[in-house]
C-alpha cells in the first residue's frame, strides 16, 4: 500500500512541478467559457451597409434612418453606381447594399409600386440571410407607419413561452458542452500523454520492474488525473453558476455521479490510447484527431445533430460526450431525474467497462513480454 | 545554404520513415474536412413539434394543418394536458409545443382576439428564436388569410403606394454554407498541421535530447530553425493544395480570385504561424507542455478568427485581440480570395500586417532559442 501511495505522490510531483501546463489546465475552461459566452454568440450587429440610393427623397432618408437606428446595421458609406457594388463586396467592409430606384418617394407618394433592392455578400449565407430579413421586416413595419397602422392586424396573437430557458441565454448550450470538452481533454489527453511519456523516455520500465501489480500501476497513474478533472468540472460549473447564472435544478449528488462516470470513462478511454500508442506524438495524434475535433463538432455542443447527414449521426452516437451532454442539459437545466437520463447514463456506464476491460487487457500483456 | 540543406532533407527523411506522420498529416485532416464541413450546418430545418389542442375544432385543426405541411416543422404527436407537454419537452421529444386554448374557433368566428401559445425548448437560444420567428411566419400568414377572408380594409396602401423588396445574393445565390465552410477549415487544417507538428517535432528532440548533437555543430542558430521551418512550410501548402482541390471537387467551392494570389498570403501566413510555433517551441521544456500552450492559442485563435461569426459582431475587445490574430487575417483573405475574386489591390493591407507579423515572429524565435543548456 505504502508502495502504491509513493506512486500516486510521484504523479501528483509531475503535475504540480509543471507549472505551465497546469496553468494552462485551468485556463483553457475559463478563456473557452469567455469566449463563448461573449464572442461566439448569435449576436448580430455591426454589419456594414452601403447604400445607393438614386431618389435621394424624404422616405428614402426616414428608411435608411429606421435601418440604420435599428442597432444591427452600420452605415458605410454611399455608392454612385451599380459598378462601385462590387469593389464595395471585395475589399470586405460591406455585407450588403441597399438601392433604391429612381423617383422612389415620387411613385410612392402617387400610389404606385415603388423598388428598393438589398444586394447582399452571400460568402457569408448566415449574415446575407438574416439581413435580408431584418431589413424587409423594418422597411415593411415603414409602410405599415404609411398606412397608419402597425404591419399586419393580427386576430391571432401569438405568445411564446421559453421553457428551461426564459431569458435565452446562450451559456445554457455551451456550458456544458464546454464541460464534456475540457473533462475529455484533460482526462483522455493527459493521461495517455503521461503514460507514452514514460515510455518514451524509459521510465515507464523502471516502475514495471516494481514489484506493483498492473492494476495498481494503472489506478496510481489515473487516480492524481481523477482529482484534477474533478476540480476542473466544480470550476465550470461555479463560473456558469456565477457568471450565467447558469442553474442546477436536478439532484447535484446525481450531477457529481454523472461527473465521476464521465471522468472515470476518459481516463480509461485514455490509458487505452496509451496502451497503444508507441509514442507521445501518436498519442496526440489519437486524442486530437480522433476524440477532440469529434468532440466539439458532432457532439451537438455546437452543430445540432438532427441536421447531420445520418452517418454522422451514427458516428456521434458512438462519442461518449455526446450522452454526457444530454445528461448535463436534463440535470442542470431541465431538472430531469434518474428517470429520464437512466438510458444515457447505462450507455456511458457499458463504454466505461469496455474500454476499461480493453485498457487492462492490453496492459497485462504488455507486462508479460 | 548549404547547411540548411542538409537540415531539411533529415527531417523530411524523417517524416518519412515515421510511419504514422504521413497519414495522420495528410489523411487524417482529409477526412476530417470531409466530416466537418457536412457537420458545420447552421441550417435548421425539422422542428419537432407537438399539439395541446383544447378546441379541437374545424379551425384549430386547420391551423395545425399549416405547421405540419410546413418544411421547417415535423408533427410529433398530440397531448392532452400542459403537463403532458412538459414532459415532451424534458424527454426531447419535441422542440415545440403549440397549444391552442379552448374557445379558439368562437373566437374567430366572432372577430374577437384569440391567443396561440407557442412552448419552446429554449436551451438552445438560438435554435429557439428561429423556431419562434418560423412559428411566427406561418401564424402572420394564417391571420392574413383570416383577414383577408372577412374582407377587412386591406392593411396597406391609403394613398400611399406599396414598396416592393427585392433582394439577390451575390457570389452564393443558393445560400450554401458548405461553400462559406470549406475556406475556414481549410484554414485550421493549414494552421494545425505547420504549427502543431512543427512545434511538436522541435521539443521531441529536446526530450530525447537529440538536440545536443545539433547544438555542438557548428550549425547556426536561424539554420536550425530554417531546417525546421521550411519542411513544414512545404508540407502545409501541399496540405492546402490537397484540400483546395477536395473542396473543388466534392462541394464545388468557387476559385475566383488569383490561385497564386492565395498561395503567396499562404506562404506569408505560414511564415508568422510557423514563426510563433518556434517561439512556444523555444521556452518549452516537454511535448505535453508545446501541446497545452498550443492548444490554449489555437483555440482561441480559431473561434475568435470568424469561421462560425461574423467578426463585425463580436465585442471590441474581440476586435483588439484579433489584430494580433494571424488566423483572422487568413480567414478574411482566404474567403475574399476564393469567394469573391478580391484582388491584391482589395487585400494588400493584409499582405503588409501578415509581413510585418512575419518578421516580429521569426527574430522572436531565434533569439529566444538557446543553444546552451
Amino acid at each position: 500500500m505504502s508502495r502504491f501511495i509513493s506512486l500516486v505522490r510521484k504523479e501528483f510531483n509531475h503535475i504540480f512541478r509543471d507549472r505551465r501546463t497546469l496553468l494552462i489546465l485551468f485556463g483553457i475552461p475559463i478563456m473557452q467559457i469567455l469566449i463563448f459566452g461573449y464572442v461566439v454568440n448569435s449576436d448580430f450587429k455591426n454589419i456594414g451597409i452601403a447604400v445607393l440610393d438614386q431618389s435621394v427623397d424624404a422616405h428614402t432618408q426616414k428608411i435608411l434612418n429606421k435601418i440604420f437606428s435599428s442597432g444591427y446595421f452600420n452605415f458605410s458609406g454611399n455608392i454612385q453606381n451599380a459598378q462601385g457594388i462590387s469593389d464595395q463586396f471585395k475589399t470586405g467592409k460591406v455585407k450588403a447594399v441597399l438601392v433604391f430606384e429612381s423617383e422612389f418617394g415620387k411613385k410612392l407618394d402617387n400610389g404606385q409600386l415603388a423598388n428598393i433592392q438589398i444586394i447582399t455578400d452571400a460568402s457569408d449565407p448566415n449574415v446575407a440571410n438574416t439581413t435580408v430579413g431584418y431589413v424587409s421586416g423594418i422597411i415593411r413595419s415603414y409602410q405599415g407607419e404609411l398606412a397608419g397602422q402597425t404591419v399586419v392586424q393580427l386576430i391571432v396573437e401569438p405568445q411564446y413561452r421559453m421553457v428551461f430557458n426564459e431569458n435565452l441565454i446562450s451559456a445554457y448550450m455551451f456550458v456544458p458542452g464546454t464541460m464534456a470538452l475540457i473533462l475529455m481533454l484533460i482526462s483522455a489527453l493527459l493521461t495517455s500523454i503521461s503514460v507514452t511519456r514514460e515510455k518514451e523516455l524509459g521510465t515507464l520500465e523502471v516502475i514495471l520492474v516494481s514489484p506493483l501489480r498492473p492494476a495498481q500501476i494503472i489506478i496510481g497513474k489515473v487516480a492524481p488525473y481523477v482529482l484534477l478533472a474533478f476540480i476542473n468540472g466544480l470550476v465550470i460549473l461555479l463560473l456558469g453558476y456565477f457568471i450565467f447564472n447558469l442553474p442546477i435544478s436536478g439532484s447535484l449528488v446525481l450531477l457529481l455521479a454523472e461527473l465521476l462516470l464521465y471522468i472515470t470513462l476518459s481516463l480509461s478511454l485514455g490509458i487505452l490510447i496509451s496502451t497503444i500508442a508507441k509514442s507521445q506524438q501518436i498519442a496526440m495524434f489519437m486524442s486530437l484527431f480522433v476524440l477532440m475535433l469529434p468532440t466539439v463538432l458532432l457532439s451537438g455542443f455546437i452543430f445540432p445533430i438532427e441536421n447531420m447527414p445520418l452517418i454522422l449521426q451514427w458516428i456521434s452516437a458512438i462519442l461518449p460526450p455526446r450522452w454526457f451532454i444530454i445528461i448535463l442539459k436534463d440535470i442542470m437545466l431541465k431538472g430531469n431525474g434518474l428517470a429520464y437520463v437512466w438510458n444515457e447514463t447505462l450507455i456511458l456506464l457499458g463504454m466505461t467497462l469496455i474500454f476499461l476491460f480493453a485498457a487492462i487487457r492490453k496492459f497485462s500483456i504488455r507486462l508479460q513480454v | 545554404m548549404r547547411t540548411i540543406a542538409v537540415l531539411i532533407r533529415k527531417e523530411f527523411t524523417q517524416i518519412r520513415r515515421n510511419r504514422i506522420m504521413i497519414p495522420a498529416m495528410i489523411i487524417a485532416p482529409l477526412i476530417q474536412m470531409i466530416i466537418l464541413v457536412y457537420a458545420a450546418n447552421m441550417n435548421m430545418r425539422d422542428i419537432d413539434f407537438a399539439i395541446l389542442d383544447e378546441d379541437g375544432s374545424a379551425t384549430s385543426i386547420n391551423l395545425i394543418s399549416k405547421y405540419s405541411s410546413s418544411p421547417f416543422f415535423s408533427l410529433s404527436g398530440s397531448v392532452n394536458s400542459l403537463d403532458d407537454a412538459e414532459k415532451l419537452l424534458k424527454g426531447d421529444k419535441a422542440d415545440l409545443v403549440i397549444h391552442i386554448p379552448p374557445n379558439f374557433e368562437n373566437s374567430i368566428l366572432n372577430q374577437e382576439k384569440a391567443d396561440v401559445q407557442f412552448l419552446i425548448n429554449g436551451i438552445n437560444s438560438a435554435a429557439a428564436v428561429l423556431t419562434a420567428s418560423y412559428a411566427q411566419n406561418i401564424l402572420f400568414d394564417y391571420n392574413r388569410q383570416l383577414i383577408a377572408g372577412f374582407s377587412r380594409p386591406s392593411s396597406v396602401s391609403q394613398g400611399f403606394g406599396t414598396i416592393e423588396v427585392n433582394y439577390s445574393h451575390w457570389y452564393n445565390p443558393g445560400l450554401d454554407f458548405k461553400i462559406f465552410m470549406v475556406p475556414g477549415i481549410l484554414v485550421v487544417l493549414v494552421t494545425l498541421v505547420g504549427w502543431l507538428l512543427m512545434s511538436l517535432n522541435v521539443v521531441r528532440e529536446k526530450e530525447l535530447g537529440t538536440i545536443e548533437q545539433i547544438n555542438v555543430t557548428p550549425i547556426k542558430k536561424y539554420q536550425f530553425l530554417m531546417g525546421k521551418l521550411i519542411p513544414f512550410w512545404i508540407l502545409a501548402i501541399i496540405e492546402l493544395g490537397i484540400g483546395l482541390t477536395l473542396g473543388r471537387l466534392l462541394f464545388h467551392v468557387p476559385i475566383l480570385g488569383s490561385l497564386w494570389l492565395l498561395i503567396a498570403f499562404t506562404a506569408i501566413y505560414l511564415v508568422t504561424v510557423l514563426g510563433f510555433g518556434l517561439f512556444i517551441a523555444a521556452i518549452s521544456e516537454t511535448q505535453q507542455q508545446v501541446m497545452f500552450v498550443n492548444f490554449f492559442f489555437v483555440l482561441v485563435f480559431i473561434l475568435m478568427s470568424g469561421i462560425f461569426t461574423p467578426v463585425e459582431s463580436m465585442p471590441d475587445w474581440a476586435h483588439y485581440v484579433n489584430i494580433i490574430n494571424p488566423l483572422s487575417y487568413f480567414m478574411r483573405v482566404i474567403r475574399m480570395i476564393l469567394l469573391k475574386g478580391s484582388d491584391f489591390g482589395d487585400v494588400w493591407k493584409e499582405f503588409l500586417s501578415m509581413g510585418i507579423f512575419g518578421v516580429v515572429m521569426i527574430t522572436l524565435s531565434v533569439r529566444s532559442y538557446r543553444k546552451r543548456v
